[in-house]
């Protein structure tokens, strides 16, 4: 009798224990979920918890690495608030617009924007003021030096310069045209949103996907390096000006003959016969696990919106489009984010930093709320193949497709591009990636031009203009 | 300007009192006998009251009415006399029980009050009629022995009253599940749970051999398919569950429960194959975001709020709760959790959870097998529904529908919780008794030894454990 009864109060307990277990790991995920996923749930559009934070605080300003104001509220005669963005459309993508929806670091920042952590003493003389909450500031890593000469320097011509920092991932300037004015983006939204030509409202820099051209040979060179580590060096190969493999046809640009070169000559001179005939040597599932390694066809751990870089190669793709994809030419399509982030990795000796925007957030009187820090996003490539590139790069800049980059007080290393973007084969975008300086890289440019030329001829004044600024008196 | 502190400084003072509660309903638990267990229950008194009183100062601040003062007086009264009157008619009662009693009443009609002040009205008027019937409930439980042997009428009642619905029930929210005589309206789901576990109880009490098991089973049965047909799928679940756990220990034998889960399964695996209303919410329960517009709007409503408050809350009337579809009954622990805060949301769990093991323990330590029984039963049909509405709230579980027992808006569902409670408290005073009869035979024992002197007479029937 007593041993039964002990063995269901056994019974009884193992019940009771189980469910305060099952209750503790249901608390347990609910604090989680609350506290993790707190800021994507308050930005969600259907949520009208925002409505109540906008009508209790005053929208936070946004300001540069260096303090200037980026983006502020102010409040105009009628009483009535308006976001004031003083760069007008310098920053117009970076820094984006907060009204007909949200763009640019205010949509990426909003939550912190509208929250209010400022001092109760501050919150209680603005209720008897009247006066709504100070919002948060936001601190970005925006240079606005380096973003006036991109921004000048890009002209008239429609594209995007991106210039970050390879040892920590900051994005020190962004910039895309066509642009706007966010000033006036409650005026002109219903023309911005019908003209579907010149897709005004994309940021080129990070949603604009370009075929690479020539500046995919970058990913073409370390993939034959990782597959012919010994015997690269050796290799060799004649141009002339023209590759021809069964029905496919490629040239060099212009039709350039660039005649005896090895490997190094070959990345110099950006030879699309040699590449081609590179192309065909290559593993293609190997060649497709490097495009894995290199982020291309999948989603990107940064905190602003993107586009993915698209191209598949596997043991299905045939000869002629291995060809294409070689040169970067073909079905290939990269945002200068994701060339940027493949060249920072080489100057960062293989790890990829983190990207990021957002430096810290204050309260309005500059208490620091929350600081954002660096992080590793990923290793791309092994430091002997990083210092490879590197070298492979430098030679563009010392003796190839680069040379308005070469005798300067600092040194330089990058590749250029022109990627044919349609039949007539007279029109092409132009490229350049690089970084500087070779030995200690302290920035990563990259640029593209839309429909300008050749890369060397165009964008590589650009990089010049934008790298004079950061190591020239 | 005053209301920006009183709001901001409560905050951390309502979790801070609340927290202090929460403790104080676990370390009654070192103590065996009720007597030590007093000075706790008087600090909870205190606790509780704290809780009650500031919130109901932040809502008069918030809304600077003056009637909500009243109100809350009049809560106040309540609470007060229900403790007192308990302490005097039943001074072998349990005050944890009743204590958790009070403490979440007032949770729900602060939470209430603020959603919708007719509501609360509503709901305060009936909380009062149902403790002043529940008051009776431990007297008949203790003196009414033929309650155990009404069996089949137990199992008569429960599906008559399920298939009245069935047949009679208006439709609320897809699912039949309540009737209206009079103007008022019944949800016999509710009641019922308190009849199908002293079914359960009795139908074992004596017996519970397989023969047992197997005609119990087909009556349960009835009860678990005319709910699904009413498509009360989450009191469906709730009387599946009580009665393979009952089941469990009344027969002590882990087939009975392993035949249970996995016939649940089954089960669930047909429901979703079978109902086109199982597949939607299974689907907003995966990945609420894909439907908004539609089966997912309420659970995204409610993830809103929860997230949206933080540890310490956002604040009495400072966040947006009335957002959510059907907040005061099915999703009022995510306005808790808005407007009060995690921290204190999660407290409001362990004071249920304190309840059931309070439950538990009484089950471990009940004689008779009846009352054991229905302890448990009890203990598991309330701690069950809290983890079904407080789960499906917060996407940890498919949304079911079913109310949060003292603090969700409804009569039934107050009503029956209280009832439940009481009857809770009639079997620990049950156990009290048993307690008392034990110690005096052991008493009239030891006496007989001793007259005998030798005593070599082997007596191990008794159980050795203390009240």
């Amino acid at each position: 009798m007593g041993k039964t009864r002990k063995k269901r109060n056994r019974q009884i307990m193992t019940v009771t224990w189980f469910f305060v277990g099952l209750f503790f790991v249901m608390m347990g995920y609910t604090c989680h979920y609350a506290v993790t996923h707190r800021q994507t749930l308050m930005n969600n559009s259907y949520n009208t918890r925002q409505e109540i934070l906008v009508a209790q605080n005053r929208r936070g300003t946004i300001y540069a690495a260096g303090g200037q104001i980026l983006a502020e509220t102010a409040t105009d005669q009628e009483g009535e608030e308006v976001r004031v963005y003083p760069y007008a459309n310098m920053f117009s993508h970076a820094v984006g617009y907060a009204s007909n929806g949200r763009y640019g670091i205010e949509a990426q920042a909003n939550y912190y924007l509208i929250n209010s952590n400022t001092r109760l003493s501050e919150k209680v003389a603005n209720d008897v003021a009247g006066e709504k909450y100070p919002g948060d500031s936001v601190i970005t890593t925006l240079d606005v030096d380096l973003q006036q000469i991109a921004y000048d320097s890009l002209g008239i011509y429609s594209g995007a310069v991106i210039v970050s920092e390879p040892s920590t991932g900051r994005i020190l300037a962004m910039v895309s045209k066509p642009d706007f004015d966010p000033n006036e983006i409650d005026a002109i939204w219903d023309g911005l949103i019908t003209d579907k030509e010149s897709s005004v409202l994309l940021n080129r820099v990070t949603q604009g996907l370009y075929p690479p051209g020539s500046t995919f040979k970058i990913v073409t060179a370390l993939e034959y390096i990782k597959e012919n580590p010994d015997s690269y060096s050796q290799y060799k190969f004649q141009c002339g000006g023209r590759f021809t493999h069964g029905e496919e046809k490629i040239n060099c640009y212009h039709g350039t003959v660039h005649g005896s070169e090895d490997f190094s000559k070959a990345f110099a001179k950006s030879c699309n016969s040699a590449f081609a005939s590179i192309g065909l040597s290559l593993d293609r599932d190997k060649f497709g696990d490097t495009l894995d390694e290199l982020l291309f066809n999948q989603e990107l751990k940064v905190d602003f919106a993107y586009n993915q870089s698209k191209l598949v190669i596997d043991a299905d793709t045939s000869d002629a489009d291995v060809m294409q994809a070689a040169i970067g030419q073909g079905t290939t399509q990269m945002t200068p984010l994701q060339l940027n982030m493949i060249t920072c990795a080489i100057a960062n000796g293989g790890t990829l930093m983190k990207p990021y925007l957002l430096e810290r957030v204050e309260t309005s009187e500059r208490t620091v709320v929350k600081q954002f820090s660096p992080g590793s996003y990923k290793r791309l490539m092994s430091e002997e193949e990083a210092q490879i590139m590197t070298g492979l790069m430098e030679e563009v800049v010392k003796s190839g497709t680069g040379t308005k980059l070469s005798g300067l007080s600092y040194t330089a290393a990058g590749k250029t591009g022109s990627a044919e973007y349609n039949k007539v084969k007279t029109d092409s975008h132009a490229w350049f990636t690089g970084f500087a300086p070779v030995e200690e890289p302290q920035v990563c440019v990259t640029i593209i031009i839309e429909g300008a030329g050749s890369g060397g001829d165009y964008a590589v004044p650009i990089a010049k203009r934008i790298l004079d600024a950061c190591f020239e008196e | 300007m005053m209301e920006l502190y009183i709001t901001e400084l409560s905050k951390y003072l309502i979790t801070l009192f609340i927290a202090c509660y929460t403790l104080e309903c676990f370390l009654v638990f070192r103590f065996q006998e009720e007597e030590k267990r007093k000075a706790g229950y008087f600090r909870q008194n205190i606790w509780m009251f704290l809780v009650h009183f500031s919130c109901f100062l932040v809502i008069c601040f918030e809304t600077g009415k003056i009637e909500y003062l009243l109100f809350y007086v009049l809560q106040q009264i309540l609470l007060f006399s229900t403790v007192m009157l308990f302490r005097m008619i039943y001074p072998k009662g349990n005050l944890l029980i009743i204590n958790n009693m009070c403490m979440l009443l007032s949770i729900g009609f602060v939470i209430l009050t603020r959603l919708s002040y007719e509501r609360a009205i509503k709901q305060f008027f009936i909380v009062t009629a149902s403790i002043i019937i529940g008051m009776a409930v431990p007297f008949f439980i203790r003196n009414l022995k033929f309650l155990k042997s009404l069996t089949w009428v137990y199992a008569g009642i429960g599906i008559v009253a399920l298939g009245v619905v069935l047949i009679l029930g208006s439709v609320t929210y897809g699912s039949k599940i309540s009737y209206s005589v009079a103007g008022i309206t019944f949800q016999p789901s509710e009641f019922v749970k308190i009849v199908f576990v002293f079914f359960v109880a009795s139908a074992f009490s004596e017996t519970w051999d397989f023969l047992r098991v197997a005609v119990t089973a087909v009556l349960a049965g009835t009860h678990v398919l005319i709910l699904v047909a009413s498509k009360d799928l989450g009191s469906a679940l709730i009387f599946f569950v009580v009665y393979v756990l009952m089941a469990f220990i009344a027969t002590g034998r882990w087939i009975y429960l392993s035949l249970g889960v996995a016939g649940g399964a089954g089960a669930a695996i047909v429901a979703y194959r079978m109902f086109n209303h199982v597949q939607v919410r299974v689907q907003a329960w995966r990945d609420p975001f894909s439907c908004i517009d539609d089966a997912g709007f309420q659970i995204t409503q409610s993830l809103f709020g929860i997230s949206s408050g933080g540890w310490f809350g956002l604040g009495l009337f400072r966040g947006n709760p009335t957002s959510i579809p059907l907040v005061e009954a099915d999703f009022v622990f995510s306005a808790v959790a808005e407007e009060l805060g995690i921290l204190f949301s999660m407290c409001m769990i362990l004071i249920c959870i304190s309840s059931f093991i309070m439950c538990m323990n009484i089950a471990l330590k009940l004689q008779d097998r009846f009352y054991r029984l229905i302890a448990f039963g009890l203990g598991v049909t309330y701690i069950f529904q809290v983890f079904l509405t407080i789960g499906g709230g917060t996407k940890f579980i498919p949304m079911t529908g079913v109310t949060l027992p003292f603090i969700s808006y409804g009569g039934s569902s107050a009503l029956t919780t209280l009832v439940m409670f009481f009857v809770i408290e009639g079997l620990y005073i049950i156990r009290r008794d048993e307690g008392d009869r034990r110690a005096k035979n052991k008493k009239r024992k030891n006496r007989k030894k001793r007259e005998r002197r030798a005593g070599d007479e082997p007596q191990d029937g008794e159980d050795e454990e203390e009240a």
